[in-house]
């Protein structure tokens, strides 16, 4: 039997700043924090992504934030999915999406299905719907907006809460006077490394809105699952000055703390790497979250960012659990 | 009439609250989607300054317009303007912390204009 052709949309990269499409899918008006860094991730995803989209908000800031009062910002569907289950969701609604295909009940291109999670909603709370979704090959977009912590409940720590920082369920004392003492996730890795389907994974930062919107039509053009891990620094969980929002992306890429690549077919390729990386207290210095550790701390962090720095010269060879390009 | 709504009609308290009758939730609530901006989350009461920008220093980089979350920078690009629309402006200054050319955009206080939005006239 030949494949079915669904339809999938093709959609081009961006090459410049002025040939950013001009309409907006995630409009003015949400209840975000000033200087907020995931609303504007949700903007520029929504403005690549283009109007033909469904977009799955299980609860978090970007569900919170935004749909409440019977007032959304979003001019694309939209559907909430508890923080457990928008990789069900999400599955669920592609799969209809195929059928109806199949059966000529949905004529025109396949839209766009991407699930706009929190950090907790993909690899803590929603670990396992995701990498189930992941695991079923189905042809959605799930992207991680990390912030870092758990926002909009009062900034609880999360997996990906980096080693040192402060929030309402790592206070420093006495006892622990550094805060949080675990060293967080590494969540592309765990995409990578766990589920031989997926198409496509890449990290980016909202400091960087080309390669971003970039990324994420690259990750829609694939034909199965994709993953982004996208950087959205929070003023109110981190504590710096809401202006500052790009800069810290910026400075996080700078300092080694974050870094920008995309893994297809088992090949990384970075971007954006600095010729010399700044240390990280650069970075810790503006973060009040960062305000009570000690140069040991410091020198503790500046430890693990150096060999994630060995990384990013000499990447690991072989990367998913099975070959991919076999399955394809 | 479907089901659902004659069952909420059996609860006790059903019908004593007065909501007018373009904001009844329905069923599952299922909103329209809003075009072109949310109008009814205006969030222009927040900023306690505004950005403002020398049209002559302005080189169209459009760093200000991708960095904006609130989408208040709008660029047309067939006559390559763009144009601050303070509807739903915060007062962040990204855009200005973004600026690549100084003086181009500056912080300018809200109460030093003529129609500075200190608060809405009623709550949204």
């Amino acid at each position: 039997m030949p494949a079915f052709d669904y339809n999938f949309q093709k959609l081009e990269p961006i090459k410049s700043f002025k040939a950013v499409p001009e309409a907006e899918q995630y409009l003015p008006g949400h209840r975000t924090c000033a200087g907020c860094g995931p609303a504007l991730n949700y903007r520029l995803v929504a403005k690549a992504a283009g109007k033909d989209t469904i977009f799955i908000g299980p609860t978090g800031c970007m569900y919170v934030a935004n749909a409440s009062y019977l007032c959304t910002p979003y001019a694309v569907s939209w559907i909430h999915a508890q923080i457990t289950n928008a990789g069900a969701v999400a599955s669920g609604i592609e799969a209809a999406f195929k059928i109806a295909a199949r059966k000529g009940r949905h004529t025109g291109p396949f839209p766009n299905i991407i699930v706009m999670a929190g950090d907790g909603g993909s690899v803590d709370i929603g670990l396992q719907a995701m990498s189930g979704m992941m695991y079923r090959n189905h042809k959605v977009l799930f992207i991680c907006y990390d912030n870092e912590s758990y926002a909009n409940t009062g900034i609880q720590t999360s997996p990906t809460t980096p080693y040192g920082a402060a929030t309402t369920f790592t206070p420093p004392g006495k006892e622990i006077p550094e805060g949080k003492t675990l060293f967080p996730k590494n969540v592309p890795q765990l995409v990578i490394g766990g589920h031989p389907a997926v198409k496509y994974v890449a990290t980016t930062t909202i400091a960087h809105p080309l390669d971003l919107m970039n990324k994420v039509r690259k990750a829609l053009s694939k034909p199965g699952p994709t993953f982004l891990h996208i950087l959205c620094p929070c003023p109110k969980g981190w504590l710096f000055d809401e202006k500052l929002t790009p800069d810290m992306a910026k400075l996080a890429v700078e300092t080694g703390m974050w870094s920008n690549y995309e893994w297809e077919d088992g090949v990384y390729k970075y971007t954006n790497v600095p010729k010399k990386y700044l240390p990280v207290g650069d970075y810790m210095k503006p973060q009040g979250r960062f305000a009570h550790l000690k140069p040991e701390h410091i020198a503790k962090m500046q430890a693990f960012v150096d060999e994630k720095i060995k990384q990013v010269q000499r990447p690991i060879p072989v990367a998913a659990a099975v070959p991919v390009k076999k399955l394809a | 009439m479907s089901k659902e709504d004659n069952m909420a009609k059996a609860l006790p308290g059903y019908g004593t609250i007065d909501v007018p009758k373009d904001r009844v939730v329905p069923f599952g609530a299922v909103t329209p989607a809003p075009v072109g901006t949310q109008k009814l989350f205006q969030t222009s009461n927040w900023r306690v300054v505004r950005p403002v920008k020398d049209e002559e220093k302005c080189t169209r980089c459009l760093q200000c317009y991708l960095a904006c979350p609130d989408a208040c920078w709008v660029y047309k690009e067939e006559d390559d303007t763009l144009e601050w629309v303070g509807d739903f402006c915060k007062g962040c200054q990204v855009c200005i912390a973004q600026c690549t050319v100084d003086g181009a955009l500056v912080a300018a206080p809200e109460l030093d204009f003529e129609g500075g939005v200190v608060r809405l006239e009623k709550p949204f």
